[in-house]
């Protein structure tokens, strides 16, 4: 804010006047450029393990789509398959029909109170060792540090004036990119048709049109969010980070730097007493090493993935000055309290947040193996014609029409028959269908098949709304499936 | 307001000055790749003006370059279907009620197609899922007064009932009230001889005395179309009379008032509009509502002599049906 003083010709004289240029140097800028991270290679415990968890990740990723699995004859081999087509999802010995799509909800309820329960006990697992976009950044900065080196290099690299190596160096990196992002959409396409056939028909030019697509999106998005984006997706795309506050407790495990510890901190020459300061010498070591660009000393925030790389590296350090290592450590909010009060650190795992985390996901998971389990590959549904509601037949007696849907979820041909129960006097009427005396249904092989059903009731039925039950019966396996329904009858014309 | 900016110790960010209660927004700057996207967004639209249909005009509007028209795209859409239907039509044209029943694509697509002029044409009379109206027939019920196998359906839906079709189906019951054929009276006795021969005289319950007199009065005038049982008679397209179904309504007044105006409906004939594979669909779906009768091997009931009517309303009386 400027005072100014203004004299001017009015009577009044003087005035104050509060003037500020909206574009003043003052005002910050209002859109922030990105600024360029160069994580620098940890060596240690949780570098291992997010190498091994981007193997593993990978693997499955990409092995999935290739794993056969016998059906039987003119069925899809393939062991995981969303036949969008046909309306099918297949997971080894699970398949499942386009009405069933309770079981992915249920996964997905699954995979809601798996990341709550992870987050409870340990802080952001999730998001530093397998969230796709970790996954894929990580194996981007791999290709980024063989091609270019690591961070220091990396640094004068982007630094140096055009060159034909900066360039050679800038082209294959993009161009191993490129690649990797290719591959990344082409594999995502083999979930959803045969593989074998797939691989050859893309290559020849054969494939579906939404397949070309579906790679050119992947490879576009891989290309960008792993290669360009990264943190910046964390940081301002991702939901997770904002709801992830609510799924912290002061006991939950996170990646923490212990200040208590740690401060005073600065520089600190070999040979000299470590009375009367903190462990941390200030090497930044922890932030060279952050992939999210960001100081843990700072505290908890959004950005951090707790990814861990920053213990690996402060361990290294602590090793190297010979102080004990853990200054960064996976600790609880809690913990940092407790010593600050000189109390024995402790870490509570068993809590009644992870408690009820763990019940629910123990609860939904053995829901759907039960449903699994218990699953009807016969299924009966019953719509009944409202227009007209019935029909008064010559000799008095009410009709009621119905449209069946046998639904036959094995890999044969069944004959099914059809009765029809709960209502006296009731029967059914489909001379295409009645054979010596019964009414039975050719259900044919993984599909539903629709039957017009007339049901007849004498006139004594009574006017109104009556009960009646329809079942299937499996002639060879005595398997039944039952629906029920209603039957309308009128009073006198 | 602005000179309350300030800067925030934890994120390093100016507030923007703005302050409700003590809760201060951040200013915190969106990131310049945001902005990159905006600006492509505005540029996509921008190529998309140009491209597609965009801005209406006083008359008509800016067509694009891509000429996209999705008026166009439908009638396309509109002719391919209709070239794929052609052959399953031909199919049609070509079934017996038998023959589509045992093909299973065939069934469906002609459910489909006779559901569907069904709806267009048909149901403003004989309503949804022929349901029926007074004066307009139930044809999901098991009586007809045409004939209900397949062939006597298609035969009624190609020449009509009293159309302009020369073949039409033709029947003209007298109006015994409205032309003096009968005193009030007789139409009474002939009323409750009526009612005593159906299957309504346990709810209307008929006087004898009456029912007798009348009696008479019926094998003089109504047994030749009739039948002298009260059969009916599917050549002169007599309805029974011995059940408990009335086009006209079943109450005594509505029975007594159809033998006053002996009305007959109007049904136009259907054969210059539909193509023989849609007059087969309809039929097959009129006859499918679950009152159709199997297709007669031998004689039509068109040749039927008048003087024997019984069997031929007999015959599907005592069938199961259909």
């Amino acid at each position: 804010m400027t005072k100014v003083t203004l004299i001017d010709n009015r009577p009044n004289g003087e005035h104050n006047i509060d003037a500020r240029a909206v574009n003043s140097k003052e005002a910050r800028e209002l859109y922030q450029k990105r600024a360029q991270i160069y994580p620098k290679l940890a060596h240690g415990f949780f570098r291992n393990l997010k190498w091994a968890a981007m193997i593993v990740l990978l693997a499955i990723y990409y092995i999935t789509p290739w794993i056969r699995w016998d059906r039987g004859v003119g069925r899809p081999d393939q062991a995981v398959l969303v036949d969008f087509e046909h309306g099918r999802f297949y997971f080894f010995f699970i398949e499942l029909w386009p009405q069933e799509v309770y079981y992915i909800t249920g996964l997905l309820v699954l995979a809601s109170l798996g990341i709550f329960l992870s987050s409870a006990l340990f802080g952001r697992v999730w998001c530093g060792y397998a969230c796709p976009q970790t996954v894929w950044t990580d194996l981007y900065i791999y290709v980024e540090r063989l091609i270019e080196g690591d961070r220091n290099a990396r640094m004068r690299l982007d630094k140096a004036p055009m060159s034909l190596e900066k360039a050679g160096k800038k082209l294959s990196k993009h161009a191993i990119w490129l690649l990797i992002a290719a591959a990344t959409g082409g594999a995502w396409v083999f979930y959803f048709a045969d593989a074998p056939v797939l691989f050859f028909d893309i290559f020849a030019g054969r494939a579906a049109a939404t397949a070309y697509i579906s790679i050119a999106v992947l490879t576009f998005t891989t290309y960008t969010l792993a290669g360009m984006m990264r943190e910046q997706v964390c940081t301002y795309m991702c939901p997770w980070p904002r709801i992830q506050g609510a799924m912290m407790d002061k006991d939950a495990l996170s990646v923490t730097y212990r200040a208590d510890r740690g401060e005073q901190r600065g520089p600190h020459k070999k040979g000299e007493s470590w009375e009367g300061r903190g462990d941390c010498i200030d090497c930044r070591q922890c932030v060279a090493v952050c992939p999210q660009g960001i100081d843990i000393r700072d505290g908890d925030q959004l950005e951090c993935i707790n990814c861990a790389l920053c213990i690996d590296a402060c361990d290294d350090i602590m090793r190297k000055v010979d102080r004990p290592t853990g200054l960064i450590a996976y600790d609880s909010y809690a913990n940092q309290t407790r010593r600050a009060q000189g109390k024995v650190a402790n870490i509570r795992l068993l809590r009644p947040r992870t408690i009820l985390y763990g019940i629910l996901f123990a609860f939904v998971g053995l829901l759907m193996v039960y449903g699994l389990a218990t699953r009807q590959t016969l299924d009966l549904n019953v719509i009944r014609d409202r227009s007209p509601p019935f029909v008064r037949l010559a000799d008095g007696s009410f009709r009621n029409d119905y449209a069946l849907k046998l639904v036959n979820m094995t890999n044969s041909n069944r004959r099914l028959v059809i009765e029809v129960s709960g209502l006296e006097g009731a029967r059914l009427l489909a001379p295409a269908l009645e054979s010596e005396g019964a009414v039975v249904a050719n259900a044919g092989a993984d599909g539903v098949t629709n039957v017009r059903m007339h049901v007849v009731v004498p006139n004594s039925v009574g006017g109104g709304s009556h009960r009646l039950t329809f079942t299937i019966r499996d002639l060879e396996s005595g398997e039944t499936a039952t629906s029920a329904s209603a039957f309308l009858a009128g009073e006198a014309p | 307001m602005a000179d309350k900016r300030e800067r925030d110790e934890v994120t390093g960010t100016d507030t923007t000055g703005h302050e409700w209660d003590g809760i201060k927004e951040l200013d915190t700057p969106l990131p310049r790749w945001w902005l990159y996207i905006f600006y492509a967004s505005i540029l996509v639209s921008v190529v998309y003006w140009v491209l597609m249909p965009a801005w209406p005009m006083v008359n008509g509007y800016t067509k694009g370059i891509l000429g996209f028209s999705d008026r166009v795209n439908v009638a396309a859409d509109i002719r391919d279907l209709q070239s794929a239907r052609t052959p399953m039509f031909e199919r049609l044209a070509n079934a017996s009620a038998t023959d589509i029943a045992a093909d299973p694509e065939l069934q469906e697509f002609a459910r489909a197609a006779g559901e569907s002029v069904f709806g267009d044409y048909c149901r403003t009379c004989h309503g949804a899922g022929g349901a029926g109206a007074p004066g307009y027939p139930v044809l999901a019920d098991d009586v007809w007064i045409w004939g209900g196998s397949m062939a006597d359906i298609e035969h009624t839906l190609r020449v009509g009932i009293r159309a302009d079709h020369p073949d039409t189906r033709t029947s003209m019951m007298p109006a015994f009230g409205r032309d003096n054929l009968l005193t009030p009276a007789q139409i009474g006795d002939v009323t409750e001889f009526v009612i005593s021969i159906s299957a309504a005289n346990s709810r209307l319950d008929a006087n004898n005395g009456a029912a007798a007199r009348g009696a008479v009065i019926y094998q003089e005038q109504c047994a030749a179309c009739h039948g002298v049982s009260g059969a009916g008679d599917r050549a002169f397209g007599a309805p029974s009379l011995v059940d408990d179904l009335w086009l006209y309504g079943g109450s005594r007044e509505e029975i007594r008032r159809q033998i006053e105006l002996g009305r007959g409906g109007v049904m136009p004939s259907w054969e210059a509009r539909f193509d023989s594979g849609t007059l087969r669909a309809l039929a097959y779906y009129v006859h499918e509502m679950g009152g159709g009768e199997p297709d007669a091997p031998a004689a039509p009931p068109a040749t039927t002599d008048a003087a024997a009517p019984a069997p031929t309303q007999d015959a599907p009386a005592a069938a199961p049906l259909r």
